[in-house]
């Protein structure tokens, strides 16, 4: 019985390279050993890929791309097929997963230069998955035909409208009317369903290849394939598998605790999920009182309402995604990793950081004069984090990188540290209780400002 | 098979004749791909002309109406507002709707047939979508100066009850006024101008 195994296995084996597949890209993937939470969410958007097919697969079943009944099988699904409202739940909070998980994915890149020599390609194949996602989001949020649905294409289609000469011809040819109707719904569903997910799947599968081909990126940025032992492997890498698909597996523990959470007791996330305004079937002739993008738009949208120029405002929501593609060309320093890096790279990050929230707050909040004013204050810091980066980053004062990977001091290290924190926060005093005095620990005023003085003084220090 | 006697120009010149004749034939296949996705000859027959009756119309009062699957205003427009619309002019970035779309029947100060009856395409001219009416003088949330007009609650864009844009707002121009005129006194049709003279 074992050799009849053993020969159907090899005569797999020597028709599909199975087992070299393996090895190349798990068993034998050797990957820095210093991975840290960071380094969760490239499985994890993976992971969210993986729960947008499976459920969206299922959703087709019993959608219907038409305008007169779209809105209406949403509510089907929602309210008489079996189990619909946690498939249609887990697609719709997917979603929000998807971009909370692949912006924590690229600030990891950010702040470990992953997009830099020789992983210029890796970053690039990124960010088209990330365009690639923003129009399946875009093209989804249609489907429900309701009236964030409509009228938030109604803007973006429009967008198209703005370039000059070809402008309108081309938001008709994307709309296939002269309004968006049926047919936008019909195309939109086709592209969400099979054009958009088909180019996710192929840019993945690069990315990946370009990602192995090169070797991951680590939190001290240096390369471990410059030191090899003498059979030819990294010192500092671990083969992927196990010991990152165990690592990864806790990952996914901790994100689906959370995605369930919102998933059962939150799925609309009071609007920020799904669109209250989305409750409303489509109504041409009403825009809603309030309209905001989701709110993994709302950065870019709020760059576009902060220009006053409708063409210029197009250009500037563009060139905030161009600029992405380009950091690999901007970023002049020769350091990767943030540890090692010059002070003004941090206090730049911080404020693309504070810029990038700032913005994707306004874009939800209503357009008055003084949210506008802020929101062009932040355009600048967005643009100018990006455009005067080849200037800062020749002035940087970097850090000495070491040859190898170091150790960071781990949260069972950190807990004495911890402890004497605490202790130096409170103080003993005798309290009356039950007619005995009794010692409590109770807050102590002069040793609590002592630890916040400590810990503006060390971040001060660790912006240097 | 020996390798000799191999003529490599012939070759290549197959080689790139073949590409070409490709990429002609994928040129051609594309045109059929691509124009499929325009509007459909059932789309472009639906935009047919739309009549609105307005003898039941208040002074002041908005109606909505579709055309071409748009929004459509009819506003009544009281005196206080046309003297407002007449001599409020400074704020506006073309007050004389000179860059804006409407019919030479309405191209004059209150870009109106008749002074009194406002139509325009309910679309703010940035990105598409509906303002609201807002007749009220300066309320709270729009500030000291605003006199009555639409506001854009997508990117902010301002009009003033005349469709006529703000200046310093995302949108380019005034609200397009759709081609109409009056078939009586209280019958309008819309999408056609050909008895705007009569």
């Amino acid at each position: 019985m074992k050799t009849h195994l053993e020969n159907c296995g090899n005569w797999f084996l020597d028709r599909f390279p199975l087992t070299k597949l393996w090895n190349d890209h798990m068993a034998q993937y050797y990957a820095p050993k210093n991975f840290n939470f960071w380094y969760f969410f490239g499985s994890l958007a993976l992971l969210v890929l993986v729960n947008q097919f499976v459920t969206g697969i299922l959703l087709t079943m019993n959608y219907k791309p038409d305008a007169g009944l779209a809105f209406d099988s949403v509510e089907y699904i929602m309210r008489e097929v079996p189990w619909g409202w946690l498939v249609r739940y887990m697609h719709s909070t997917g979603a929000s997963a998807f971009f909370l998980v692949v912006y924590l994915h690229m600030f990891r890149g950010l702040i470990y230069g992953s997009f830099k020599q020789p992983r210029e390609l890796i970053w690039i194949f990124g960010m088209l998955l990330f365009v690639a996602l923003m129009a399946e989001a875009f093209m989804g949020y249609l489907l429900p035909w309701g009236q964030m649905s409509y009228w938030g294409a109604q803007v973006i289609i429009s967008l198209f409208s703005a370039i000059p000469v070809i402008g309108d011809d081309l938001s008709l040819w994307v709309r296939g009317d002269y309004v968006i109707s049926d047919a936008t719904l019909n195309r939109f569903f086709a592209f969400h369903v099979i054009a958009i997910p088909i180019i996710l799947i192929m840019l993945v599968f690069l990315h990946i290849v370009a990602l192995h081909e090169v070797g991951s990126n680590n939190p001290d940025g240096i390369e471990i394939k410059a030191s090899k032992d003498p059979w030819g492997h990294p010192v500092d890498g671990i083969p992927f598998h196990p010991y990152y698909t165990v690592k990864d597996i806790v990952g996914v523990s901790v994100f689906i605790f959370f995605f369930a959470t919102v998933l059962f007791y939150m799925p609309e996330m009071g609007g920020y999920f799904l669109e209250h305004a989305n409750f409303i079937p489509a109504d041409p002739l009403a825009t809603p009182e309030h309209i905001a993008p989701v709110w993994y738009f709302t950065p870019f949208y709020a760059i576009l309402r902060a220009i006053p120029d409708k063409f210029a405002g197009v250009i500037a929501m563009g060139g905030a995604i161009v600029v992405l593609f380009l950091l690999p060309w901007l970023d002049r320093s020769p350091v990767k990793s943030i540890r090692y890096r010059g002070g003004i790279y941090k206090k730049a990050l911080l404020m693309f950081v504070i810029s990038f929230l700032g913005l994707g707050y306004l874009g939800m909040q209503a357009p008055t004069a003084g949210a506008t004013i802020m929101a062009r204050i932040f355009t600048a810091m967005y643009f100018g984090f990006f455009l005067l980066m080849p200037i800062y980053t020749r002035w940087e004062k970097t850090k000495p990188v070491p040859k190898q990977l170091t150790e960071q001091p781990t949260i069972e290290d950190r807990i004495p540290g911890w402890k004497a924190t605490f202790c130096e926060m409170v103080k003993e005093v005798p309290i009356e209780k039950d007619g005995a005095t009794v010692m409590r620990k109770r807050p102590d005023t002069s040793g609590i400002m002592n630890v916040l003085i400590r810990t503006a003084k060390n971040l001060k220090a660790s912006l240097d | 098979m020996s390798n000799q006697g191999v003529d490599r120009s012939k070759r290549q010149f197959l080689t790139t004749a073949l590409t070409v004749v490709g990429a002609v034939g994928t040129g051609y296949i594309a045109v059929p791909f691509l124009s499929q996705m325009q509007p459909s000859t059932k789309a472009k027959a639906a935009g047919a002309p739309v009549e609105i009756d307005i003898s039941k119309m208040e002074t002041g009062q908005l109606i909505r109406a579709a055309w071409r699957g748009k929004p459509v205003w009819v506003l009544n427009r009281t005196p206080e507002v046309l003297e407002i619309l007449a001599t409020d002019t400074d704020k506006l970035a073309d007050p004389n709707s000179l860059e804006s779309n409407q019919p030479e029947s309405s191209t004059n100060e209150f870009r109106s047939i008749r002074p009194e009856i406002f139509i325009a395409v309910g679309l703010c001219t940035h990105l598409g979508c509906s303002p609201t009416f807002r007749p009220e003088i300066a309320p709270n949330d729009l500030g000291e100066d605003w006199k009555g007009g639409f506001f854009c609650p997508c990117h902010g864009s301002g009009f003033d009850l005349a469709g006529r844009v703000f200046r310093g707002v995302p949108a380019p121009t005034n609200l397009d006024v759709p081609p109409h005129h009056y078939l009586s006194e209280t019958r309008i049709l819309i999408g056609d101008e050909s008895g705007a003279d009569a």
